[in-house]
């Protein structure tokens, strides 16, 4: 079995993410790093092969961005991935969903990966839906926010929490999946896994390696255009506590909550 | 093209309150854009009665496609919803907030090339086109997006949209037959809404003392029990620790569990994501313990403590009782 697994170079946490007045696109200067949330979609690639139930043969990163997506790449591979591909081309920036979604579909379709899997949702973009743009480009069934998942010849059986409950699905492979943060705990790389990241091999990729067409993807591909940023509407900011003597922090609680009557 | 086409998710003989929600927009901005609005309701069971269809009206809607197709699965609705639009020519697809129907608008974004749009919490009708407004890096900015297109696609924030029952009586239910893509059939439900963990009521509390991953354990919910307790209230919590299996899922707020307003809603350990916040943004009081500073949930509480859990809750327990006895 071939996995790929999306992964995406995102602000780093620490980072105060920010939008361009100018170009109303998210600020993508300061450090970045691999989405957390694709941490686990690695992990879970890596959960499979050692599980045993299946042969996995290859694990492979794949990503979309500039240049520096390549260390996010090294961080995919340092967690397990064999190796990575990078679709790199300037043609690509400001692409949205949509033109996004089927770009990735394209380097996939190259790979003919027999499953695809992907973390729930991006630190930045904050969209939940990139895994089943590509499931349909790629005509293959898939699942989003997967919360446990057993590989079987042929199928995944996947368990994920939906409008009613939980939800119990069987898929047939080749399936995009989504997972979800709750499926697992991801491993940290060892110092030699970091060390020998950079040497296993990648492909980066232009669009036209990739076959892709230009007018669908970047600001001209894409089929939303932001007309305007504004800030969040006003609330009052509330109070904060710090914390210092607790016997202290609770009699203002207890105050707090009594002034608005909500001690019975 | 013209009109607005809305999936409404049903289960067990009931419509989704948020698609209900999403009928009644979609009802709302035909009027100022022109065209109909319509729904689209697809299952196997016999639930899915002329009657149960045709009450969409109420809410708006003057046409109901119906379509037997599997329940609870994204990708036969996406086929469904791609045919009636290549058919009927509807300008926008609509959803209300829920799993689902992020999959299907994806599926949708794919199959027709259209723009999507998710977490909206605002529609607007501008020049007879949409302009969907959508809250975006953890809320901090708003951004208003416009569809270069048709189709666009729409996908509510959680309880975005309300229930509005127009009074416009019963609506049109149409039969559409639609041929399954192959691998749309390639996933099978096999147990659809099980409940995990014991059936607890939050939805009537007036209080609640809700608990996230920063309890640290299942046992650190005890210290919530006792200050629920304490406070004549219940105890909820966040998907998270649901997942992990420290509480039973009836107990959870947000995207996937629960939307509940109490007078007080205490938060202990919870950082405040955007899918939990959707649950309970409307409570009245919301009072947040987190040791984590930057915890988003400090962003949108009313009273916020920055602090050790396991200091304070048990302290502030002991100091409501002795209020209480004296």
């Amino acid at each position: 079995m071939k996995i790929c697994v999306l992964v995406k170079d995102v602000p780093d946490a620490a980072v105060e993410k920010r939008m361009d007045p100018g170009s109303k696109r998210l600020d993508r200067s300061g450090e970045t790093n691999l989405n957390p949330f694709d941490t686990h979609a690695v992990e879970a690639a890596m959960q499979i092969r050692e599980g045993g139930a299946v042969d996995v043969d290859e694990i492979v990163a794949v990503t979309m961005g500039p240049d520096g997506a390549d260390r996010t790449l090294n961080k995919a591979v340092s967690l397990g991935a064999d190796r990575s591909v990078h679709l790199k081309d300037d043609a690509l920036a400001g692409s949205d969903v949509c033109a996004t979604g089927y770009a990735l579909a394209k380097v996939l379709e190259q790979e003919s990966p027999d499953l695809v899997l992907l973390g729930q949702q991006s630190d930045d973009g904050e969209c939940y839906t990139i895994g089943a743009v590509v499931a349909d480009h790629l005509r293959m069934p898939s699942l989003t926010q997967v919360i446990k998942m057993d590989a079987e010849q042929g199928k995944l059986r996947c368990e994920r929490q939906a409008e009613y409950g939980y939800d119990t699905v069987e898929v047939e492979l080749p399936a995009v999946i989504s997972v979800g943060d709750a499926i697992n705990e991801p491993r940290y790389p060892s110092l030699k896994a970091i060390m020998g990241a950079k040497k296993k091999p990648r492909d980066t990729k232009s669009i036209s390696d990739a076959g892709i067409e230009a007018e669908r993807v970047g600001e001209q591909g894409s089929r939303t255009a932001v007309l305007a940023v504004n800030p969040p509407p006003e609330k009052e900011p509330g109070e904060i506590i710090e914390d210092e003597d607790t016997n202290e922090t609770v009699e203002k609680i207890v105050a707090w909550l009594d002034e608005r009557k909500l001690i019975g | 093209m013209s009109g607005i086409l809305t999936y409404a998710l049903h289960y067990q003989g009931e419509f989704n309150k948020n698609s209900l929600g999403a009928v009644s927009e979609g009802a709302k901005l035909v009027k100022e854009i022109g065209g109909q609005a319509a729904a689209v309701v697809v299952g196997e069971g016999d639930d899915l009665t002329d009657e149960m269809c045709a009450s969409l009206g109420e809410y708006g809607a003057s046409k109901v496609y119906r379509a037997r197709a599997p329940d609870g699965l994204a990708q036969p609705v996406v086929d469904v919803m791609a045919k009636v639009i290549g058919d009927e020519g509807y300008s926008y697809a609509l959803f209300g907030g829920g799993l689902l129907g992020f999959e299907i608008g994806a599926g949708l974004t794919a199959r027709l090339n259209g723009g999507v749009t998710m977490e909206v919490t605002e529609v607007k009708a501008q020049d007879g086109k949409l302009v969907a407004v959508r809250p975006i890096l953890q809320d901090s900015a708003v951004v208003d997006v416009d569809y270069v297109e048709e189709p666009g696609i729409i996908i509510g924030r959680l309880n975005a949209f309300d229930t509005e029952e127009s009074g416009e009586g019963s609506a049109e239910v149409v039969d559409v037959d639609v041929e399954l893509e192959d691998f749309s059939t390639r996933a099978r439900m096999v147990e659809r809404g099980e409940q995990r963990g014991a059936d607890v009521n939050i939805e009537d509390a007036e209080i609640l003392v809700a608990g996230g991953r920063g309890l640290g354990n299942a046992e650190g919910f005890e210290l919530c029990e006792g200050l629920a307790k304490a406070l004549g209230g219940a105890v909820a919590a966040t998907r998270a620790v649901v997942d992990a299996g420290w509480y039973p899922y009836a107990a959870q707020i947000g995207q996937t569990g629960k939307t509940v307003a109490p007078k007080l809603y205490l938060a202990a350990g919870i950082s405040g994501a955007i899918q939990h916040k959707v649950g309970m943004q409307s409570s009245e009081n919301i009072v947040a313990i987190n040791k984590d500073q930057n915890a988003p949930i400090f962003e949108f509480s009313d009273l916020g403590v920055v602090g050790d859990l396991n200091k304070i809750l048990p302290k502030l327990t002991e100091a409501l009782e002795a209020k209480k006895g004296g």
